[in-house]
């Protein structure tokens, strides 16, 4: 994905996103664009604006101006449930996973699916035996067939495997983007290479992801094109060929001054 | 207590406390692997604690007193627990969801006070009185609901403030006068008639709360709207990141406990043969002790209307072997109290489980 050209149209893209809080300007002036198929991280440090943009982009924040597009069509939304209808998976940092509910269910969560006829139409009946079956096929298609058990309670998982549940969600319904916010941030190194791996075998499936991360080790492996936030708006955007990640630092806390866009 | 010394406190009370007789050291080990076998199981199967209290309660007081194993009294004590079984149940749906209802004795009361009077000093039908109450309870739930859901106050804050409403307007109503049975329409108090089983008696009242326990064992386990309710008192901001209406949830819980607690004063008067505004008092904290002893977790999220119907069998299983035991009324809220305290402690102690 080195050679983005402007004849692709970005699968998503934000022009001039901001984002004020009375006095606080928490984003300025929010640029982004993801291409198909590729892993874009987004750097930045605390303050810069990354949050804001990813929450506008996933729906969880409505911005006071600037435009969203989906596959070049203008979209709006006004709460996270919107997103997701159009595609746009997004696994938060604090997971979004219910810890009591096992695995099947928290992969269908706020969108189970009923049993054919009257059970599922008039008693309402959950066809749990299919819901099971989806989830173990979703779990093994990214390569987390190890889980044993799909009704095991995911508070009876590693911080790794509620991950891998929590990423195998939204690879699973999302259409067009998956957004991972800090996905490897409360992981031991054995679990968070899973997890890298995983982001990989999301991308080998054709979906675009947006990883937001202060892992730079992390980002410089995964990531096709890195986008540097800083104050508010977007510094510039480098690749883990063109820059090394002690660059990359000294451009995000503006130690150095951002090069040009060299993708 | 046994002199013995068990591994964990929480289980040896347990233990103690739900046995008059010197406690067979049954559950808590003497070494910790069994202890942790223990609360493994228990995480699993939340269930098993409870039912294990209730059968040695059940053989413990049928040792004390062979008249408690017999079926005129079994009948009575399950007429006794009805009530306070189907107000749990309202009360079990908002606990899941990490909430609390103060008010739980409240509606039921004033319900059963406005189906009362709607028969008798308006003079309606029964079955027109009857929906008409239930539909006041539902509206009382769903004052909860919104006062929780919209103006985002504490449900403890919003219910103690509804529960001194609802007294107040209670007290307005019925004038502080009793409605007697016999000036009712017999719908009113059919939910006490009973049905002879052997020497059993099964009220109608009973048979209502136990279908109404079927349906919302079903309703939890196997519809979305459980799954949501779960997912919402286990971690509201998780359950609405990922997409579920929170809200929504939370109001249609508060709404649903308005009804129950309605068809709770419904069976009530059957129970007393009359409408009573002075009744009602305890429900709140009975209600409370059902669904905490059924091993339902304050926290939200984790427990069963099964618990709880075994809870409020204990309450009563309890109330009424102390009593044909000779145990004096005021020692019965301690030992009822005692045994509220040990469920917490245990449940504390299960949520602790390591894996």
């Amino acid at each position: 994905m080195t050679t983005t050209t402007t004849t692709t149209t970005p699968v998503l893209q934000a022009k001039g996103l901001t984002k004020r809080y009375g006095r606080v300007i928490a984003l300025e002036s929010g640029d982004l664009e993801l291409y198909p198929g590729e892993i874009l991280a987004v750097i930045g440090d605390n303050g810069a604006g990354k949050t804001s943009l990813i929450k506008a982009l996933s729906g969880a924040l409505i911005p006071d101006s600037g435009e969203i597009f989906l596959d070049g069509v203008p979209v709006h939304f006004r709460s996270p449930m919107e997103a997701r209808e159009v595609g746009i998976e997004t696994v938060y940092q604090t997971l979004a996973v219910s810890p009591g509910l096992d695995i099947a269910d928290n992969l269908f969560l706020g969108r189970e699916e009923r049993k054919p006829g009257v059970l599922g139409s008039v008693f309402r009946m959950l066809d749990r035996k299919r819901m099971r079956e989806e989830a173990r096929r979703h779990m093994s298609e990214l390569g987390i067939g190890t889980l044993q058990n799909i009704g095991q309670a995911v508070e009876s998982l590693s911080g790794g495997q509620r991950q891998a549940v929590a990423v195998a969600r939204s690879a699973a319904f999302g259409s067009k983007v998956v957004i991972l916010d800090e996905p490897t941030a409360a992981l031991g190194v054995k679990e968070s290479n899973r997890v890298l791996q995983l982001i990989r075998d999301v991308r080998a499936r054709g979906l675009p992801v947006i990883l937001i991360s202060h892992n730079m080790p992390h980002v410089f492996e995964v990531a096709d094109r890195i986008h540097i936030q800083r104050l508010g708006r977007r510094a510039t955007v480098i690749t883990p060929k063109s820059h090394s990640m002690s660059e990359a630092v000294a451009i995000m806390t503006g130690a150095a001054a951002p090069p040009p866009r060299v993708a | 207590m046994s002199s013995k010394s068990p591994p964990d406190g929480a289980h040896r009370v347990a233990t103690a406390a739900t046995e008059p007789e010197p406690a067979p050291d049954f559950e808590s080990g003497h070494d910790d692997s069994l202890g942790l076998r223990v609360q493994h199981v228990l995480h699993g199967n939340p269930v098993l604690g409870p039912l294990a209290v209730l059968l040695v309660a059940i053989v413990a007081f049928s040792l004390v007193n062979t008249r408690f194993f017999s079926a005129p009294n079994l009948s009575l004590v399950l007429a006794q627990v009805t009530v306070i079984a189907v107000l749990a149940l309202g009360q079990t749906l908002i606990i899941l969801t990490a909430g609390i209802d103060l008010s739980v004795g409240a509606v039921a009361v004033f319900s059963s006070i406005l189906m009362a009077n709607f028969a008798t000093k308006l003079g309606m039908p029964g079955v027109l009185a009857l929906i008409l109450g239930l539909i006041c309870g539902t509206v009382m739930g769903a004052i909860n609901g919104f006062l929780v859901t919209r103006i985002k106050l504490p449900p403890f804050i919003v219910t103690l403030g509804t529960l001194t409403i609802f007294f107040s307007l209670n007290a307005v109503v019925s004038q502080s006068e009793t409605v007697r049975g016999s000036d009712m329409p017999s719908l009113m108090t059919w939910t006490g008639t009973t049905i002879p089983i052997g020497g059993f008696r099964l009220t109608y009242g009973s048979l209502i709360m136990l279908a109404l326990f079927a349906y919302f064992f079903y309703a939890l386990r196997s519809t979305a709207w459980g799954k949501h309710v779960y997912a919402t008192g286990d971690d509201v901001e998780s359950a609405r990141l990922a997409g579920i209406r929170t809200s929504r949830v939370l109001f249609s819980v508060y709404t649903v406990a308005g009804l129950l607690y309605a068809v709770g004063g419904w069976i009530l008067i059957g129970r007393l043969a009359s409408a009573s505004p002075n009744v009602g008092v305890d429900y709140n904290l009975d209600s409370i002790t059902a669904v905490v002893l059924g091993g339902t977790s304050l926290f939200g999220g984790r427990g069963s209307v099964l618990g709880t119907l075994i809870g409020a069998l204990i309450v009563g299983v309890f109330r009424n072997g102390l009593q044909l035991g000779g145990v004096e009324v005021v020692w019965q809220g301690f030992a009822i109290g005692l045994l509220v305290l040990v469920a917490v402690s245990l449940d504390q102690w299960i949520r602790k489980v390591k894996t």
